[in-house]
């Protein structure tokens, strides 16, 4: 319906008012996967002061500063959030499920960025497959 | 903690005379003496406890289950929620 609207308003009105239309469906559309990194987040996972647990949270790699644990806390409530919504419409833990996206984190790693070994070190990401635990699917 | 001995060995046999001593001084004493009287048996049995608890580690593979299950939509999660991954 939408969609014949816009048409609609492509073949109708004037090209200007039709060209707005199809930005803000577009914008609308993409908000939600598009939703990019804040750019202290975005910096501070890049130079390798946080990183990905293998717990599915993000964790200060080194020593911490008041800066570093309010990035990592402000993301950890808000992926604790999704994660228990995500669990509860699996149908399992919070723990359960915050792992199972911690190891697809951890695969998703950028060269360079931070991540938590199975033995519990901070090690950097390469252009190799990350060391995983056991438990996490190929 | 140490594990608990129960040692019952025959009367005769002088080559086991090791493992009746720690059975004797250990906490299977009893245990061990009235194997001693009641049985006439050629042999030495010998049943230690393990020192460590013994853990049935059923989570290990009741997780890797289900986070083989959830890989998928997790995945997706990740994915769609790039700000706060």
């Amino acid at each position: 319906m939408i969609k014949d609207k816009v048409i609609d308003m492509i073949r109708t009105s004037k090209p200007l008012l039709a060209g707005i239309a199809m930005a803000i469906g577009v914008a609308g559309l993409a908000a939600p996967a598009m939703a990019q990194r804040d750019p202290a987040y975005a910096k501070a996972r890049s130079s390798g002061e946080v990183g990905e647990k293998m717990d599915g949270y993000l964790g200060v790699v080194g020593s911490s500063t008041p800066a570093l644990t309010a990035i990592v806390n402000d993301i950890n409530i808000k992926r604790r959030a999704l994660y228990t919504q995500k669990a509860q419409a699996a149908n399992a833990t919070i723990e359960e499920y915050a792992f199972a996206a911690g190891c697809q984190a951890i695969l998703a790693t950028s060269p360079g960025e931070k991540y938590q070994a199975p033995d519990g070190s901070w090690k950097t990401r390469t252009s190799a497959a990350p060391e995983r635990d056991p438990r996490c699917p190929a | 903690m140490t594990g608990q001995v129960s040692t019952s060995c025959e009367s005769g046999a002088g080559g086991w005379s090791k493992p009746r001593r720690a059975a004797l001084t250990g906490r299977g004493a009893v245990a061990a003496a009235t194997g001693l009287a009641t049985l006439a048996l050629s042999g030495c049995i010998t049943v230690k406890a393990p020192d460590k608890p013994i853990v049935i580690e059923l989570n290990v593979n009741i997780r890797q289950e289900v986070i083989y299950r959830l890989a998928k939509d997790a995945g997706n999660t990740v994915e769609q929620n790039k700000d706060i991954f």
